[in-house]
């Protein structure tokens, strides 16, 4: 049972990494671009997370931590670049 | 026992796969940019905490050992999310809103995103 909804939960993050690649490439606002480049490193956490399932070891929590703070600064450093054209004044 | 944890590792991934895909739905889906920003920043962290919480929930019931350290990134998350969401709603206002578009600030007479436009022509 839990392996069938670990495939759910792979197709599922699967088809939302696709989704926030089709806005990535042709959103028209740079704001979108931004803001679907952060869902897709949130959606790479969970897939980490589903992989540390389905293999049962806990070595990939460092891995997804890593991705969730290089995430968030990379997005912070973008929107402060769009806005103020430099990111460290 | 051990059906019950299955049963909860099982709710816990389909309850997440079905918010992360709400998330990812609503981004291409909504047509104001502003409601755009909801729909990653909610639906989505909640489908990444429900990944965590199955992954506690495995390493607690059939795992190796225990772990709680997947917490961390779920607090972290929580954190971080709304600070990510302001700054993407400022990138959004300061591009393609102008003075007369937004609704009216109260006392401080505009929006504080709106003074940056005016510390670049003073610099």
């Amino acid at each position: 049972m839990i392996l069938y909804a670990t495939i759910f939960a792979f197709g599922c993050f699967g088809l939302s990494i696709l989704m926030n690649l089709w806005k990535v490439l042709f959103a028209d606002e740079i704001a979108d671009r931004i803001l679907a480049l952060d869902t897709m490193f949130i959606n790479a956490i969970a897939l980490m997370g589903l992989y540390g399932i389905s293999l049962g070891t806990g070595i990939y929590f460092e891995a997804s931590m890593i991705i969730a703070m290089l995430g968030f600064v990379s997005t912070v450093a973008y929107a402060r670049f769009i806005l103020r054209g430099n990111i460290i004044e | 026992m051990d059906l019950f944890f299955e049963l909860l590792i099982t709710a816990f991934l389909i309850m997440a796969g079905l918010f992360g895909l709400v998330g990812s739905f609503g981004l291409l889906k909504l047509n104001d940019a502003m409601s755009r920003v909801h729909a990653p920043t909610k639906a989505t962290t909640l489908g990444v905490g429900g990944v965590l919480l199955a992954s506690m929930t495995y390493a607690l019931a059939i795992g190796p050992h225990y772990s709680v350290h997947e917490l961390m990134i779920t607090l972290f998350l929580l954190l971080t999310a709304p600070i990510t969401a302001n700054f993407i709603a400022k990138v959004h206002i300061h591009q393609k809103e102008s003075r007369d578009s937004l609704p009216a600030a109260g006392d401080d007479g505009r929006w504080a995103t709106q003074d940056l436009d005016d510390a670049d022509d003073e610099s």
